[in-house]
């Protein structure tokens, strides 16, 4: 099977199982972005038409939600606060810092594909700003220096 | 005897190391042939010495902070097993002043237990709110959350029981339980320190409201994230069906409640309770008009208690020891206590959980101990992105309610973010538009629109470009929003950016005395 159709297989089975909840329409959209990644838009049609939903309507909840991407991210996705908290301890700073080191900006994600970098406001994590998240990981108290140890932690080959 | 040792597993605490002090516990006591219980508990909320370690022994359980990996082979040395004395001793923790001073009734059990161990739960006085709740009528089960004075613990404030009391006397098959836990807020930690510390108590609440309302499903909307609370939750809810607690026929008593953990997609709008609905009904997350009000037609058209997690995680212990208990904390009309979070650049960083009445000052110095940086606090930002700034002169207003909207300003989620005197505060205030601008639902055009132009406005006044008019232009603009917003978010950010602008003013480049909105 090629990529194309394993995808169309993944999304037709989870949204299969889940399209009888109520408000099934965020619990799928999840299920697809935990499973690969990104929602392709190629798979609208197929949501739209298991929810009896027009295309347009399940485009605008996608789009609507800062987390759900329509692009396949790198392979660790590196989430910045740039929230009040972290900023009165310095993100700017590291908001810089991560950017020159990556040479992206947000919402982009490195040539080699290996980070992607986006803002968050706010992890809950302001007791020990300024903090950032990595998958599931939280980090706090990051400085540049940190920022990069916990890079070079997750690509021990480079 | 096997010595038990604790390590949290507090996000914020794993966020500084707490997994790896963890591992690093373990592999030693093996490799020195000892036998411990390492148990992972909830934090305290006393971040600066997160990885806080703490061993049991026959004076209580003494404490070790912050402890790193690199730190643990000094503390077998120190014989720590046994309280032996080490640099990072800490001392007894419960007689630590900063957790010593606090009134603890909603974190009660925070710190002291293992999470998402039910027996443990049990042990401390868990679900025996709940065990009241069932040999009550509903109207008496609302009645005592009526008498206890709780309100809205996520902002809004709005008194609980009369929200209870409305669903309850809604007639309707279907009624729903929905508990905010879309904690956006920046500054604000204390739903996670919940969710992840004791989800027990969240479900207990969760599950009395629902007994009192008629409601037989729950949703907990959780933000995305949140990933730690997530697996905590999710975790508690299965033992509670498995238990009994929650599921058909609770405790033989012939109820029924479902609770479902639902995940958001990082709206900060979802956190509006109208907005978080059609989030929860798979649409986007636009603000809807009020009314109807959600206690009539809320969820899928039903009447629908939408509470905040500090809210329904206070119900069990209100349920437990009487209304009149909880009432006898606090001042005014802000009954209880509220948990307050101590964030940004602040020494001691973390939970403080007392009764209203403390002045903000007592919070940042006795509390706080100053600045993390030893430069002085030039603002504090009160309340979340949408809560004013104080400066200095307003520091001795007590934390309540009635008296922070007395001077325009906001208690909110009890948020408290510190900035030392290198903050420029008109670039808060143009942080303020922005984040507006990114978070906008777009329904309504003075917050859609209109965070844009103030945006647009703040860069111009931060250039010196024609100050003078582009301040009178930032003030008509907030005079739109705050009047013509369709909810708090393009209602309140005119907050932030005018109590910034009048209360310093040189930082927008202008002279001109404090100028109220």
């Amino acid at each position: 099977m090629t990529a194309a159709v394993n995808t169309q297989v993944l999304v037709n089975d989870i949204t299969s199982a889940l399209k009888d909840k109520p408000g099934a329409l965020l619990p799928i959209l999840h299920g697809i972005q935990d499973a690969i990644g990104y929602v392709p838009p190629d798979c609208v049609p197929d949501i739209a038409k298991a929810l009896s939903l027009s295309r347009a309507e399940v485009h605008g909840v996608i789009s609507f939600y800062h987390y759900f991407r329509t692009t396949q991210p790198g392979q660790q996705t590196i989430h910045l606060c740039r929230a009040e908290s972290c900023q009165a301890m310095g993100s700017d700073a590291l908001e810089a810092h991560a950017k020159q080191k990556l040479g992206i900006d947000f919402h982009e994600t490195t040539a080699d594909g290996k980070f992607s970098l986006e803002p968050v406001y706010c992890l809950g994590n302001c007791a020990c700003s300024p903090a950032m998240q990595i998958g599931n990981d939280i980090y706090g108290r990051v400085s540049p220096d940190s920022f990069d140890a916990a890079l070079a932690e997750l690509e021990p080959s480079a | 005897m096997t010595i038990t040792v604790y390590v949290p597993n507090d996000s914020s605490a794993v966020s500084l190391g707490a997994d790896r002090v963890a591992k690093a516990i373990t592999a030693e006591a093996e490799q020195r042939g000892i036998s411990i219980n390492l148990v992972r508990n909830g934090s305290f909320g006393m971040y600066w010495l997160e990885p806080l370690v703490e061993v049991v022994t026959a004076q209580g359980r003494i404490g070790y902070g912050p402890v790193q990996a690199s730190d643990v082979a000094s503390l077998f040395d120190a014989n720590f097993l046994q309280g032996g004395m080490h640099a990072l001793s800490l001392g007894i923790v419960e007689e630590l002043p900063y957790l010593k001073k606090q009134q603890r009734l909603t974190f009660a059990r925070i710190g002291k237990t293992s999470p998402t161990n039910l027996n443990d739960y049990l042990a401390h006085e868990g679900y025996r709110g709940l065990a009241n709740a069932l040999a009550m009528s509903q109207g008496d089960i609302v009645k005592a959350v009526t008498d206890s004075g709780l309100r809205g613990r996520g902002g809004a404030a709005f008194p609980t029981g009369i929200k209870w009391n409305t669903v309850l006397n809604t007639e309707a098959e279907q009624k729903y339980i929905i508990c905010n836990a879309d904690e956006g807020d920046s500054g604000t930690f204390s739903d996670r320190m919940v969710m992840e510390g004791d989800p027990f108590v969240l479900i207990e609440g969760m599950t009395i409201a629902g007994i009192a309302v008629g409601a037989s499903q729950g949703y907990i909307y959780l933000r995305v994230e949140y990933p730690h609370a997530h697996i905590a939750l999710d975790t508690a809810i299965t033992k509670a069906y498995q238990a009994g607690y929650l599921g058909e026929d609770i405790q033989g008593s012939g109820k029924t409640f479902h609770l479902e953990v639902r995940l958001g997609a990082g709206a900060y709008i979802c956190g509006e309770e109208t907005s978080l609905m059609e989030s929860l009904e798979g649409k986007r997350g636009l603000v809807r008009f009020k009314p109807p009000l959600p206690a009539i037609s809320g969820l899928f058209g039903k009447p629908t208690v939408v509470n905040n997690v500090i809210s329904l995680a206070s119900v069990p212990i209100i349920l437990d020891k009487g209304g009149d208990h909880y009432r006898d904390f606090g001042m005014g009309r802000s009954r209880g206590t509220l948990p307050l979070q101590l964030a940004g650049n602040i020494k001691h960083a973390g939970l403080v959980e007392l009764a209203f009445g403390l002045t903000l000052r007592e919070l940042l110095y006795d509390f706080g101990g100053g600045s993390a940086s030893g430069r002085p606090i030039k603002a504090v930002q009160v309340g979340g992105p949408l809560g004013a700034y104080l400066p200095e002169s307003q520091f001795d207003t007590p934390l309540d309610y009635e008296a922070f909207a007395a001077q325009w300003t906001v208690l909110g989620h009890g948020g408290v973010v510190v900035f030392d005197d290198t903050v420029d505060m008109a670039k808060m205030a143009k942080y303020s538009m922005e984040f507006c601008a990114i978070e906008s639902c777009g329904k309504c055009t003075p917050c859609r629109i209109g965070s844009t132009r103030g945006y647009e406005v703040m860069d111009e006044i931060i250039n010196g470009h024609n100050v003078d008019n582009n301040v009178k232009l930032l003030r008509d603009l907030c005079n739109t929003l705050l009047n013509g917003s369709l909810c708090a978010l393009g209602g309140m950010t005119p907050y932030p950016v005018l109590s910034a602008l009048n209360h310093f003013p040189k930082d927008f480049g202008i002279d001109e005395p404090a100028q109220v909105a």
